[in-house]
C-alpha cells in the first residue's frame, strides 16, 4: 500500500529580501545573499521551497567584553574591526558581516561620533566582500544620527540597518529609504507588535523586499521556547497568506546564548556540565539550531566553532527530501 | 478521521432505550463524536460495532510504555503538530547505545558513565532515559550476557537491538520483567518478532524500508493482533528523517491514518558529539519520540536536554515556584533580603547566585503568576504598587531587624514607589543574576 504523501497546500510564501549589491547593481559586494523566499515549513522541501538559512557573524566597533575562550580565535583582531571582519569572511565562513556600533553609545566614555561610525562602515566595505548589516548602539537619539550617517556612507551597497523598534522606526526607515537599504525591525517576542511594526514601516514607504524582522529571540534555556513558537506561528502565518508575518527573520543567536550562565561558567561548574569551551560553543550552536528549526532565515553567530557546526548542520538539513 | 455522529449512530442499536443516560441513540452518538460520552455507557452495542467505534474514537497516536516499575518511559499520545496549538506531552526519550562487542568490564564502565550523566540546572534534574544494547557480535550468548550485564548495572529503561528473533528471545527472557523495547520487526522477521513481543508483553519497534513499507508492515502486525508499536521509517539522513517524522505525525493527527498512529524511534549517525547533539535536536524538535545516540559528551548532552525541556514545556503555563520567603543558608535577623519573581527559571537562577555568595540570605519569590522580572514589570505585576503593600505586611518584617531590600537592576525604576509604599530602603542590585557575587562582595562584604 503506497502511502500518499501529505502535502499542505499553502497560498503564501516568505518575502524574499536580497542583501548586498554587486558592481552591476551599484555596489561593491562580491556576492549578494537571498533571505527568505520559502514556500514551505523549515526544511520540508517535499512541499515547497525551503530557503537555506544564512550565517552572519558579529563584529564590534570596540573591543568586545566576551568570554576568554574567544581570544584564540579573534584576540588578534578584536581591536581592529576591519581586520576582524576580514577574518570572519576569509577564515570563519561568515556569509554576512554584522557590525554593532557599541562604541557610539553616549553612556560610554569618549563615545564615537556618527562620523566615526560612517567612516568605519566605509572602511569595512572597502576591505570586505560580504554583504553587511549594521546595528546602532541602542540609544534612540544617537542612533538617529549614527544610522543616517551610515546609510549615506554605504549608499548603493544595500546593507541592512537596525534596530527599528516601535518607538524609533521612523528615522531609521527614512535613512534606509534614502540609501536604498534594508531595515531590521525588532519586536519583543510578540507577533502582534511584529505585524504592527511591519505595517507602520510599509506605510512610511519602505518597500516590502527591504524588510527583515528580528523577533528578539531568547537563548537556550532562557525563554527560547517562546521565540520558537512565535517563529513557527509567523512562518505558518506567512504560508497561509498573512503578508505581515512573511518577512525573513534574523535571530541574534550568539549574543543571547553567551548571556547564559551555562555558556560561561567554568569547567565542571554545575553537576554534569562538562568543560566550559565545548559547553559555550554548544550553547550557542544549539540555540541557533533550534531557532533555525523554528524558521530563522539568517542567524547571527559569535564563536567561529559554533558557526562551523551550524554551517555543516544546515548542509545536512538542505539535502533534498522530496519523495 | 474520527467518525461523525451520524456514522456512529448507524452502528448503535437504535432502540432509544435510554440506558446510556441519553434520550435517544442519536443523542448518545452525537455526544460520543464530540468526546463527551463513553461507549461503555451503552450496554447493547455489538462487538463489531464496539471494535469499529473504539478504533475510531481512539486517540490519534497511541501511548506506548517502555520499562516497568519506577522507570517507565511513556511516549506517543501527542495531539498537535505545533506546541503553540496546545502542548507536547511526552518528551523524547534519550538513549545511549552500547555494543555487545565490549568486554564485560568495558560494558560495566560504559554503563557507569551513562548512569553518571545527570545534569542539574535551574532546580531541575535531567538524566539519560535508557540504554540501547546492540547485538553487533551476531552471537546469541554474547548478546544475552551483555544485556544481563547492563541490566545489572542500571535500572534505566532498556532497548534491545537485534533482528534475529531467536537472539531477541534469549536476551529478552533475562530482562522480561523490565519490559524493554524490542528493536526491530522488519519485513523479514516480523511474524517471529511479534511472537517474541507477545510472549514478553514488550513493546516492539517496527522498521520499514520507507514510509509505504512501514505502513504495510504495521498493518500486518496489527493483523496479528499486536499494537504496542514504535515506528522507524528506516531513514537515517537528517533532512529525510525530518520529512518522514513530519509525515508520520501529520498523517496520524490530521488524517488519522492508523498505521502511523504510534510513537517513533530515531538514531543519530554523526560521530562527533557536538554534531550528534545538533542532529538529535532536529528529532527532539520535530516529532521523534525516542532518539538513540552514541556519545556521552556532557556539554553536548546538557544542551540537548535543555532544549528538550524547553520544547516540552506547556506554553500556557510558565513553570512557577511557590511564592514566599525562602531562607538560603543559616539566616539570622541581620541577613540581607533579596526579592525576585516566582518564575522558576528566574528564581533558581537567582537562588544559585545567592548561594554562591556564601552569605546566608533571604530570597523572596514574589507572586507574579510565574512571569520573569521584566515581563512581570511590563505586565504591572512586579512594580512598587504591588510589592510595596505586600512587603509592608509581610512576615519578613519579623524575620529581620533591618529594612533593606535588594531588587533586580532591570527594574531600578520601581525603587521610588516601592520605598514610599513599604517603608523599606531599596537597594538596586545588578541587572543580571551573575553579577550578584561581585555585588555582594562590594556591598555586603562577602
Ligand atoms: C519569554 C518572555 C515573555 C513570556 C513570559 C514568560 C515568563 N514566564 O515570564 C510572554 C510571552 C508571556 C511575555 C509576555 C510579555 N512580555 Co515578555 N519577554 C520574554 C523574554 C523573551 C524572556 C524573559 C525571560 O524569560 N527572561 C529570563 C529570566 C531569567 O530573566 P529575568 O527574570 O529578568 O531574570 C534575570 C535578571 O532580571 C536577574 N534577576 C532576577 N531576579 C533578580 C533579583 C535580584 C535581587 C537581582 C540582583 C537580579 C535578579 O537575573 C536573571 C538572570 O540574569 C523577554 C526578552 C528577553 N530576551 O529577555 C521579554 C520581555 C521581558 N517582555 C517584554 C514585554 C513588553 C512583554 C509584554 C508586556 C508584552 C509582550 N511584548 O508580549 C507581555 C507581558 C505579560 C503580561 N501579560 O503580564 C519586554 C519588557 C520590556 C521592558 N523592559 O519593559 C521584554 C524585555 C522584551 C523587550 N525587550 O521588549 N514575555
Ligand atoms: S443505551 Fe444504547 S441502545 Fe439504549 S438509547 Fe443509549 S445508545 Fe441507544
Amino acid at each position: 500500500m503506497p502511502v500518499e504523501i501529505f502535502k499542505e497546500k499553502y497560498t503564501g510564501k516568505v518575502q524574499e529580501v536580497v542583501l548586498g549589491a554587486t558592481k552591476e547593481e551599484g555596489g561593491t559586494r562580491a556576492y549578494t545573499v537571498k533571505l527568505g523566499g520559502s514556500s514551505a515549513l523549515p526544511f520540508l522541501q517535499f512541499e515547497g521551497e525551503s530557503a537555506r538559512p544564512v550565517i552572519a557573524m558579529e563584529v564590534w566597533d570596540i573591543k568586545p567584553n566576551w568570554h576568554e575562550c574567544f581570544e584564540p580565535y579573534i584576540g588578534d583582531v578584536w581591536e581592529d574591526p576591519v581586520a576582524w571582519a576580514q577574518k570572519l569572511e576569509q577564515e570563519y565562513g561568515a556569509e554576512v558581516i554584522y557590525l554593532t556600533l557599541k562604541g557610539a553609545d553616549p553612556e560610554r566614555e569618549n563615545p564615537k561620533s556618527a562620523d566615526d561610525c560612517a567612516k568605519l562602515v566605509k572602511k569595512i566595505l572597502e576591505n570586505t566582500k560580504a554583504p553587511l548589516m549594521v546595528e546602532g548602539c541602542g540609544n534612540y537619539e544617537k542612533d538617529n544620527e549614527v544610522l543616517q550617517a551610515v546609510a549615506e556612507a554605504a549608499a548603493g551597497e544595500n546593507i541592512a540597518l537596525g534596530m527599528a523598534e516601535k518607538d524609533n522606526y521612523r528615522s531609521i526607515a527614512a535613512a534606509c529609504m534614502m540609501g536604498k537599504h534594508c531595515i531590521i525591525a525588532r519586536s519583543p517576542v510578540d507577533i502582534n507588535i511584529m505585524k504592527q511594526l511591519n505595517i507602520m514601516i510599509l506605510d512610511m514607504g519602505v518597500p516590502a523586499d527591504k524588510i527583515i524582522n528580528d523577533p528578539l529571540a531568547s537563548g537556550l534555556g532562557y525563554g527560547i521556547e517562546y521565540s520558537y513558537s512565535i517563529m513557527e506561528r509567523a512562518r505558518y502565518g506567512a504560508l497561509v497568506g498573512d503578508k505581515m508575518m512573511a518577512f525573513p527573520i534574523v535571530c541574534l543567536a550568539g549574543q543571547e546564548a553567551w548571556r547564559a550562565k551555562e555558556a560561561v561558567a567554568p569547567d565542571d561548574a554545575g553537576p554534569g556540565w562538562g568543560d566550559q569551551k565545548t559547553r559555550g560553543i554548544m550553547w550557542e550552536a544549539m540555540t541557533a539550531a533550534a531557532l533555525i528549526q523554528g524558521g530563522a532565515d539568517i542567524v547571527l553567530l559569535r564563536h567561529p566553532e559554533a558557526a562551523k557546526l551550524i554551517k555543516e548542520h544546515i548542509e545536512d538539513l538542505m539535502v533534498p527530501n522530496t519523495y | 478521521m474520527g467518525l461523525t455522529g451520524l456514522q456512529i449512530f448507524k452502528l448503535l442499536p437504535k432502540t432509544n432505550c435510554k440506558e446510556c443516560g441519553f434520550p435517544t441513540c442519536l443523542a448518545f452518538a452525537m455526544s460520543l463524536a464530540s468526546g463527551k460520552a463513553n461507549l461503555s455507557q451503552c450496554p447493547y452495542v455489538s462487538d463489531e460495532a464496539k471494535q469499529a467505534l473504539e478504533e475510531a474514537t481512539a486517540p490519534p497516536m497511541r501511548l506506548i510504555k517502555i520499562g516497568a516499575g519506577e522507570k517507565v518511559l511513556e511516549i506517543g499520545d501527542e495531539q498537535v503538530l505545533f506546541r503553540h496549538d496546545k502542548t507536547f506531552y511526552h518528551p523524547t526519550g534519550i538513549f545511549i547505545e552500547v555494543s555487545d562487542n565490549l568486554s564485560e568490564d568495558e560494558l560495566k564502565a560504559k554503563v557507569d558513565e551513562i548512569n553518571e550523566l545527570v545534569f542539574e540546572r535551574v532546580g531541575e534534574r535531567y538524566e539519560v532515559d535508557g540504554v540501547a544494547i546492540k547485538n553487533d557480535s551476531g552471537n546469541a550468548d554474547t548478546f544475552k550476557k551483555a544485556v544481563e550485564t547492563v541490566a545489572g548495572k542500571t535500572d534505566k529503561v532498556l532497548i534491545l537491538l537485534t533482528e534475529d528473533p531467536a537472539v531477541m528471545e534469549a536476551a529478552a527472557s533475562v530482562v522480561a520483567d523490565r519490559k524493554p523495547l524490542l528493536y526491530a520487526a522488519t519485513g523479514d522477521n516480523y511474524e517471529q518478532m511479534v511472537e517474541v513481543a507477545k510472549k514478553f508483553q514488550a513493546p516492539l519497534a517496527v522498521r520499514g524500508k520507507n514510509l509505504s513499507d512501514l505502513a504495510d508492515l504495521v498493518e500486518k502486525i496489527v493483523g496479528l493482533g499486536y499494537r504496542e508499536l514504535v515506528l522507524d521509517s528506516g531513514e537515517r539522513q537528517t533532512s529525510k528523517v525530518l520529512a518522514d517524522l513530519t509525515q508520520i505525525r501529520r498523517q496520524a493527527i490530521k488524517k488519522r491514518f492508523r498505521p502511523f498512529g504510534y510513537p517513533t524511534i530515531t538514531f543519530t549517525t554523526e560521530e562527533d558529539p557536538m554534531k550528534e547533539a545538533l542532529q538529535a535536536q532536529v528529532y527532539v524538535s520535530k516529532y521523534g519520540s525516542i532518539v538513540v545516540m552514541k556519545n556521552t559528551s556532557k556539554p553536548a548532552l546538557l544542551t540537548l536536554f535543555t532544549w528538550r525541556r524547553n520544547v516540552y514545556t506547556d506554553p500556557q503555563k510558565p513553570i512557577a515556584v511557590q511564592p514566599g520567603i525562602y531562607a538560603i543558608g543559616d539566616v539570622t535577623p541581620d541577613s540581607p533580603v533579596y526579592i525576585t519573581t516566582n518564575f522558576s527559571l528566574t528564581f533558581y537562577t537567582v537562588q544559585t547566585e545567592i548561594e554562591a555568595t556564601r552569605i546566608p540570605s533571604y530570597l523572596i519569590a514574589f507572586d507574579t503568576d510565574g512571569l520573569s522580572v521584566l515581563t512581570a514589570w511590563a505586565g504591572g505585576k512586579f512594580i512598587g504598587e504591588e510589592i510595596g503593600p505586600w512587603l509592608k505586611e509581610s512576615e519578613i518584617n519579623q524575620k529581620v531587624n533591618h529594612r533593606k531590600i535588594i531588587i533586580p537592576g532591570g527594574v531600578a525604576a520601581i525603587k521610588g514607589k516601592l520605598e514610599e509604599l513599604s517603608g523599606w530602603e531599596v537597594i538596586v542590585g545588578p541587572r543580571e543574576a551573575s553579577g550578584i557575587t561581585a555585588f555582594a562582595k562590594m556591598r555586603l562584604g562577602a
